[in-house]
């Protein structure tokens, strides 16, 4: 599959999803939008036909609030309809604006509040050493997320119980609700901190479909007995270049000429 | 009840290797049975209470019937938001275990009583609540937890009314236990304060005031039919609970009796008025202290029948 092409979908699928509501969290969308295209177009084991099918790979999102980019990457693979997204936001609709499994085949879990996710993870890569399964789980994390105290449990239990089935990517794009990391909670030294608690981990270019997928493929990195945390470094906005790196488009909406522009500026990108 | 509910699982566990039994590093001692016998099924999450609720669920949805087990409000308080979001909302086989309902680690203080917990958990959704009132409701109750559907709330007690089953008596969740006859009045409780109010019933049968006293071991669902015949053919309600009378038991019983209209002639909650337990001491103790005891409860339904 042409993940770069999946990522343009991604973006131009979610844009056209968070213009139709308000506090959209676009920007939080187009900054994972190549790692999402990667797991789901090269590296994890799933099948729109059997999304329950026992063997497939695990994939959490734990940054609930870019659910948009799950139900994206979801429909384009055929888990559902397309048509189906544009009841996002809507009255009625299954599709809320934090990722929800209700109604919805290919989603696992539900979350939208932070810190949530790495813990059930946690549990359904504990379960799979227990009954011998080979699949891996993948869960995906914001870094404004890592404030919470929870994601910290779970990084103390993963490494003791030495769940290298279980793999974290980080979105690492240095901006959270109101601020920039670095002003808010400074990680740094971040990569150091997973280390230190166990875990193998590994920084990457998260908008390098390549890198990404190498990282992935080397999975457990350093060899059996620890968890794997990949840091990707991310760009919030990344695709639309008045969105890129700015904390407005955490929660700004594109609407009127802003929509267009992101639009042609999505659709011209090779 | 924690020895009968631990032993009762461990009978479970060795038929069913999908039974896991997690704890947030509680229960010095009580475990060395189920650890010896079942290593495989047991798990110690360490003092990290949200993340064992969010592993439970992830467990869970793996196919595991996963118990979690700590003291009072740990296993709900403090991950509250992982127990609704979490194992709730999935409907996954969490079986949330907490040992030490009301005033039973009275002497630790207020941080140890659990007198919240039942209006707590009792509002949130696709949860069962259970607090059994003597030793067979605990038995019988934790066999039958793995096969509720979705997420179950189990609060324990360290008093308990010893064994009130009947000979072949089988308990069915979501109904009330009739653990005594009566007419004259009903004396409805949850937990294990029930001993007291079957000593308080027998004391007011002396007073020629017949008790019918009703063990409320399901807080939810509540079983409404019980509730309204106690409105409808006795002379009164006394509802008695080792918890805050802000949305719990007594609460429950108001509620399902306005709405279908089976108004009590008397009513009362008995149990914390809106304070915490600032002092400390044995069960006992605090039960008097905060005159929930059988003397209480005994002058509640005199003064409420008119007698």
């Amino acid at each position: 599959m042409d993940t770069r092409q999946l990522a343009k979908r991604i973006r131009i699928d979610t844009l056209k999803m968070t213009s139709m509501g308000s506090t959209a969290h676009i920007g939080s969308i187009f900054s994972m939008a190549d790692l999402m295209a990667v797991l789901y177009g090269k590296i994890m084991n799933v099948d729109p036909k059997q999304p329950q099918k026992p063997d497939r790979d695990r994939f959490i999102l734990s940054k609930g609030h870019a659910g948009g980019g799950l139900y994206a990457v979801l429909a384009e693979l055929g888990f559902f309809p397309l048509e189906k997204l544009n009841t996002h936001y809507r009255d009625g609709s299954d599709l809320s604006g934090h990722v929800t499994h209700k109604g919805n085949p290919g989603i696992e879990f539900s979350t939208g509040s932070l810190g949530h996710g790495l813990s059930v993870a946690v549990g359904m890569a504990y379960a799979a050493k227990k009954t011998g399964g080979t699949h891996k789980v993948y869960c995906l994390l914001s870094d404004g997320e890592c404030d919470e105290g929870s994601v910290w449990e779970a990084i103390l239990f993963a490494a003791h119980h030495q769940l290298d089935n279980l793999v974290a990517v980080i979105d690492y794009n240095k901006i959270q609700s109101l601020d920039f990391v670095r002003t808010t909670l400074a990680l740094e030294p971040f990569a150091d901190k997973w280390s230190s608690f166990g875990w193998a981990a590994r920084e990457v270019d998260g908008h390098d479909h390549c890198a990404i997928e190498q990282s992935l493929r080397d999975v457990p990195l350093v060899g059996a007995g620890k968890p794997s945390c990949i840091i990707a470094h991310t760009i919030k906005g990344k695709g639309v270049s008045f969105m890129e790196n700015t904390v407005l488009w955490h929660y700004r909406t594109a609407k009127g000429e802003e929509f267009d522009a992101a639009l042609k500026e999505l659709e011209d990108n090779a | 009840m924690r020895d009968v509910f631990i032993k009762t699982l461990l009978e479970m566990a060795k038929e069913d290797p999908s039974i896991i039994l997690v704890t947030g590093d509680l229960g010095f001692g009580v475990f060395n049975e189920f650890r010896k016998v079942l290593p495989n099924q047991f798990l110690n999450a360490g003092v990290a209470e949200q993340n064992m609720t969010g592993l439970a669920t992830g467990m869970a949805l793996e196919g595991f019937k996963v118990f979690t087990y700590s003291i009072a409000n740990f296993p709900i308080l403090r991950c509250l938001e992982q127990v609704r979001n979490d194992a709730c909302y999935h409907q996954a086989n969490v079986n949330i275990v907490a040992i030490g309902g009301g005033f039973s680690y009275g002497s630790l203080g207020f941080s140890h009583h659990a007198t919240e917990d039942i209006a707590i958990m009792r509002s949130l959704p696709e949860i069962s609540v259970f607090a059994p009132g003597d030793l067979w409701e605990t038995q019988e109750i934790t066999r039958l937890l793995p096969g509720i559907k979705g997420t179950c709330y189990f609060r324990l007690d360290k008093s308990d009314a010893g064994w009130t089953n009947r000979d072949g008596e089988k308990l069915e969740i979501g109904k009330a236990r009739e653990v005594r006859t009566g007419q004259d009045f009903t004396l409805i409780s949850t937990g294990g304060i029930l001993g007291d109010v079957l000593r308080a019933a027998e004391r007011l049968s002396s007073e020629k005031i017949n008790c019918r006293v009703l063990s409320v071991h399901t807080l939810k669902p509540l079983d409404r039919a019980a509730m309204t015949r106690a409105a409808r053919e006795t002379g009164g309600i006394l509802t008695i609970e080792e918890h805050t009378i802000s949305g719990g038991l007594g609460g429950a019983v108001a509620e399902i009796c306005l709405e279908e209209g089976a108004l009590p002639r008397r009513f009362y909650r008995m149990g914390l008025r809106d304070a915490f337990s600032t002092i400390v001491g044995s069960q006992e103790y605090l039960r008097t202290q905060y005159q929930m005891d059988v003397t209480a409860i005994v002058a509640k339904t005199l003064e409420l029948s008119g007698s």
